[in-house]
């Protein structure tokens, strides 16, 4: 017990002194991503806005009618899940992307993976201002309940840098993570409802439903995080929520715990292996 | 082998017993299909190679020492292994105080950043904080002699000016140990002089330092110590004399050897 309490305060320590290196290293990331472009920090919020205009246009005949103020229901999907694959995509380089300095410096080396969620995270607080645009535009109205965004949020932060560390350190040993990630997150991303919506084909109060579709339903609400994030997050901002989900409050906590085991998950590995990085980068 | 005279300060570095240990295979294999193909034929944990054998080596505080060896013969590898950056398969290390390491000086640069974000962002990398780098800032630029050039990306700076300016981030605080490796042969000629100057005041203040250079000069003038590696084990360890000599005598043998050869 007593060890493990040093153990703890020497990585707090470590934390508190490297501190500003994360800091610097998301500035740098915010920074250099928008350098030479004309509108900059503008892009953050123009293209999930751009992108839902288009993802309206195409969806609009098949969902429309079924899915209320269906611009905001798309738009907070959309910047969750994009949020989500940046900040992977990112993080499961973020270890052979500094390996010059991994190599010549004796830094904590999740620092590297944190600071890439991180600066994705500023990306997706920028992107919000789309969704404020739609939702004014839109006619939401206001409540202080909107402001319960930041529970998803925050939990949809730790499951990513949980999911990051993950990738990180797998993908130091077999690079192929790379090519096949861009899959995986192509397959979720159809598998997650953003641009149609769980209930149209999931009807578990109907006996005599498409058995089917109401596994495959099933099989998203229980095992998809990111649809516990989407549905918290929807929820807050435009009251939706389907006859048969549970109270968002249980969602609520079902998806801390998620985000918790995933950020057990990736330490362990992370820490497990991060020794042996440098013999591979 | 050991030199005992007078009392010693307390020692900052302990390396006892450490072997640092590669796997060649396992090496080459980084992606899923030939993990598999070598997991079936058993080929994983073959061809280990050891780029350090039981090194024992014990550094008191404000020696110096040198580093020295052929290419390939363990000196970076033993670096490493002191400022934490590898582990040993075997043996210890054991540190006192802090390091400020200079392997291959701005390899932390980001090519896209100016220099002065860069100067900011290698202090975090060395452990300091961003206000300590502000107030030390002009005193590194004046090192450096860079003053022009601070809004400038790194993309567009000489190999020369990069180690200038990871020199003068890497001293700027007084180091408790000091890994300089093979890294002022970049600057031109009156900034290697400026920098022997200033790592001779550090080690005047008490400051340890581990040097590695394949030139003569500055082992000479700045070591009082030296180790000799070959293929990862120390073949010698002494005063620097000593060392070199036998170096640069082992050195004339083998070339004799090879021009024997070559008669034949």
């Amino acid at each position: 017990m007593k060890h493990g309490l040093q153990t703890v305060g020497n990585w707090l320590d470590r934390f508190v002194k490297y501190w500003d290196l994360l800091v610097l290293l998301v500035q740098r990331d915010v920074k250099l991503k928008y350098r030479r472009s004309f509108l900059g920090y503008l892009w953050s919020v123009l293209n999930p806005l751009l992108s839902m205009l288009v993802m309206v246009v195409v969806f609009s005949t098949m969902f429309k009618r079924s899915i209320e103020n269906y611009p905001v229901y798309l738009i907070c999907g959309n910047i969750l899940f994009s949020f989500m694959r940046e900040a992977t995509t990112q993080a499961m380089n973020s270890v052979i992307g500094n390996a010059a300095l991994l190599k010549k410096a004796s830094v904590p080396r999740y620092i590297f993976t944190l600071s890439k969620v991180t600066s994705s995270a500023v990306n997706f607080v920028l992107s919000l201002g789309a969704l404020l645009i739609v939702m004014i535009a839109t006619r939401v109205h206001f409540q202080w309940m909107n402001l319960l965004i930041v529970v998803p949020i925050i939990e949809l932060y730790i499951f990513c840098v949980g999911l990051g560390m993950l990738l990180a350190a797998v993908t130091v040993f077999f690079r192929d993570i790379k090519n096949i990630w861009s899959v995986v997150t192509l397959a979720w991303m159809y598998l997650t409802p953003i641009f149609y919506s769980l209930e149209s084909f999931y009807k578990p109060e109907i006996a005599n439903a498409n058995l089917a579709s109401n596994t495959l339903g099933l099989f998203i609400r229980r095992f998809n995080p990111m649809y516990v994030y989407i549905q918290q997050f929807r929820y807050f901002v435009i009251q939706y929520s389907p006859v048969w989900e549970v109270p968002t409050s249980v969602l609520m906590w079902r998806g801390a715990l998620i985000s918790l085991g995933m950020l057990l998950i990736g330490a362990v590995v992370f820490r497990r292996t991060e020794n042996k990085f440098i013999l591979y980068i | 082998m050991e030199q005992a005279k007078q009392p010693k300060p307390p020692v900052c570095i302990r390396v006892k017993d450490a072997s640092v240990r590669f796997n060649m295979a396992a090496e080459r294999v980084d992606n899923l299909k030939e993990y598999f193909v070598k997991l079936m034929k058993r080929e994983l944990h073959f061809k280990e190679f050891y780029a350090l054998k039981n090194v024992n080596l014990v550094i008191h505080q404000g020696e110096s020492w040198a580093l020295i060896g052929s290419n390939g013969a363990g000196k970076s590898t033993l670096l490493k292994l002191i400022c934490g950056i590898l582990q040993p398969h075997s043996g210890s290390v054991t540190i006192n105080g802090s390091i400020a390491p200079m392997i291959e000086l701005g390899a932390g640069f980001d090519p896209n950043l100016t220099a002065k974000e860069n100067i900011f962002l290698n202090g975090a990398v060395l452990g300091h904080s961003r206000k300590f780098m502000r107030e030390q800032y002009e005193q590194i630029v004046e090192f450096a002699e860079l003053q022009d050039f601070m809004d400038l990306p790194i993309k567009n700076y000489s190999s020369g000016m990069r180690a200038r300016l990871g020199f003068a981030v890497a001293t700027v605080v007084k180091p408790d140990i000091l890994i300089v490796d093979e890294v002022l042969a970049v600057g031109d000629l009156e900034f290697q002089a400026k920098c022997r100057a200033r790592i001779k005041e550090l080690l005047s203040q008490g400051t340890t330092l581990l040097f590695v250079s394949h030139a003569k000069p500055p082992v000479l003038e700045l070591c009082e110590h030296a180790v000799w590696l070959d293929h990862g084990e120390i073949k010698k360890l002494g005063a620097t004399e000593h060392v070199y000599w036998a170096y640069e005598q082992y050195l004339n043998q083998k070339r004799k050897e090879r021009l024997a050869q070559q008669g034949k």
